[in-house]
């Protein structure tokens, strides 16, 4: 890994509206490289809004599509980490993110688990990815995360173990009330969340999360950037547009995991034969033995 | 000699939780009409002041939330209502800075019961409701304002309102809110006293009050509501935690009677794609 400058672009996207928001892009990426960032990193669906219901074929994008290459060209002088819609073969949907440098796609993550309980209803929209992937940016191996996926810890966990020391998470979380001394309810919750995550996978944690108002639902914000110790090294407050640059130094890193030496002692073998197992008895599927 | 080890009880289960953060809530609902004022191109709100803590918030809200040029509020008595109502909307007024203008209904009511009668006081309650909204929305399309309905999560849940009266509206700040809540916040944003401790009326004919109306406390059944809505708890498990069994089976019965009010009307599917099924997009589509 390469030290690495990297600005939380926490905006609030425009429902429905890619055009309008290709300019929000670029006028973050301006300021972005004002701040010598090396790159900027959206949040989810920073290309379309979030509560796009029938909208999604209306604003999906395909490699070809001419918003899509404009999204690229804004990569030629700083790499771009944004969330949009992608269609697939099939006329599949998904929520996606992508990792654009000097002009070129470098890495799509799909979201693999899309929330439909409660006030979320994504499942029935997009179609979940299948595939979870690290990849290498200019300045080392990364992995990208969408909002719920953070939630399941064998996300971070995979990315992780096929080389990752950087985990973007982008995500639109919506604020569900507050309580007295401790503001809005769902920020420290996130916070506590991507702070373990950052421990547990010894890991830079890149967190960053919209604001605004889609219908009733507000965002929270409080984006972050946090060390494989844990410590928040950039953040934004709640509900109001920002940036932040958080500085990424291997130097970190790698005394991180030295003195916390849990991917090196990481029994993936272990893990692989037990998960077999398990798949096996969940599924009622045929043990070894039977062949 | 055996030792005995200290037994730690556990933790008493969550009471019902009613307790919010007035600033971090207020400046939501602030960034909320902002947001939708500017998205929607009005130029402000429009809403109905009663002299009650609903609609003194709200109006505080919108005024912190757009300047108070921007808030055109409207004072509506009928000739039943109490005079001190009206003081109150006015020294509201005066002190956020927000216009008020007063438009008597009582020609509107009494025509329309001439014309067409409305024999209880039930129906007139409801003809009064409605004539407000009338008001409402004819200052709404004068001022290119949003109208802003001032009910709470208490009243909308147990239906306590008129349907296309004081349930109309184009947003509604506080309709997450319990009264209770609604309490905690008007004290936080500097409601004035003689607003929030006097006993919250409809105020459609004398001496009426809501919880005279409703039987019971806004106190009791917002406690009862935050476990029966908010935490999902069945209402056999809410009467076991010392809740009389009255009071929690008439609130669900209350809540399932008024789901009606709650919604859009129901259309039946006849067509491939229909409005409320599968045409669906949200209310701020492309804004």
């Amino acid at each position: 890994m390469k030290p690495v400058r990297v600005a939380l672009a926490q905006i609030a996207p425009r429902l429905g509206d890619p055009k309008a928001n290709l300019e929000r892009h670029a006028a973050a990426v301006k300021t972005a490289r004002a701040e010598k960032a090396d790159v900027v990193v959206f949040p989810e669906l920073a290309m379309t809004g979030y509560l796009l219901r029938d909208q999604v074929p209306d604003v999906a994008m395909t490699e070809s599509s001419r918003t899509f290459r404009s999204l690229l060209a804004l990569s030629r002088t700083i790499d771009v980490v944004t969330g949009l819609v992608l269609e697939g073969p099939g006329h599949a949907f998904f929520n996606a993110a992508i990792y654009a440098s000097q002009g070129r796609l470098v890495h799509v993550h799909r979201k693999v688990y899309l929330p439909t309980y409660g006030m979320f209803d994504e499942g029935r929209d997009f179609a979940p990815g299948e595939v979870l992937r690290a990849f290498d940016a200019p300045f080392g191996r990364a992995g990208i995360l969408i909002c719920e996926d953070a939630w399941h810890p064998t996300c971070a966990w995979l990315a992780v173990q096929d080389g990752a020391a950087t985990l973007f998470v982008l995500s639109s979380g919506p604020t569900r009330g507050t309580r007295p001394g401790r503001g809005i309810t769902s920020l420290p919750v996130w916070h506590d969340l991507l702070r373990v995550t950052a421990q547990f996978q010894t890991a830079f944690v890149v967190y960053v999360n919209r604001v605004g108002y889609e219908d009733g639902l507000n965002f929270g914000g409080g984006s972050m950037a946090i060390d494989p110790f844990g410590r928040t090294i950039a953040s934004l407050p709640a509900l109001d547009e920002g940036l932040a640059v958080a500085e990424l130094s291997p130097e970190v890193l790698r005394r991180a995991r030295t003195v916390y030496p849990l991917l090196r002692d990481e029994n993936v073998d272990l893990v692989h034969r037990e998960l077999e197992r398990v798949r096996q008895r969940r599924f009622d599927l045929p043990g070894p033995e039977a062949d | 000699m055996s030792r005995r080890l200290r037994v730690v009880p556990a933790a008493p289960a969550p009471e019902p939780d009613l307790a919010l953060d007035p600033k971090a809530t207020a400046r939501i609902l602030e960034g909320f009409i902002r947001s939708e004022v500017e998205r929607t191109g009005r130029r402000g709100v429009v809403l109905g002041l009663s002299g009650g803590i609903d609609s003194a918030l709200s109006a505080c809200l919108a005024a912190r939330a757009l300047g108070p040029e921007r808030v055109y509020a409207v004072a509506m008595p009928y000739r039943t209502s109490h005079a001190g109502s009206r003081r109150d909307a006015e020294a509201l007024g005066r002190k956020l800075r927000i216009g008020v203008e007063v438009v008597e209904i009582t020609p509107i009511v009494d025509g329309f019961v001439a014309a067409a009668g409305a024999s209880s006081p039930g129906r007139l309650g409801n003809v009064m409701a409605r004539a407000r909204m009338i008001v409402l929305y004819d200052r709404s399309e004068e001022r290119a304002a949003l109208v802003l309905g001032t009910s709470n999560k208490t009243e909308l849940l147990l239906g306590y309102g008129t349907l296309h009266g004081d349930m109309a509206s184009a947003l509604n700040p506080l309709g997450d809110l319990y009264k209770t809540q609604v309490r905690d916040l008007a004290k936080a944003v500097a409601v004035p006293r003689s607003i929030r401790l006097k006993p919250p009326s409809a105020d459609l004919w004398p001496d009426q009050t809501d919880e005279g109306d409703l039987g019971f406390s806004y106190d009791e059944v917002d406690r009862v509501l935050a476990l029966l809505v908010d935490a999902r708890m069945a209402p056999g498990s809410i009467v076991a935690r010392g809740f009389s069994r009255r009071l929690v089976e008439r609130v669900a019965r209350l809540v399932v009677r008024s789901q009606f009010k709650r919604r859009l009307p129901l259309i039946a599917k006849v067509s491939t794609r229909s409005i409320g099924w599968d045409f669906r997009y949200p209310r701020d589509w492309k804004s």
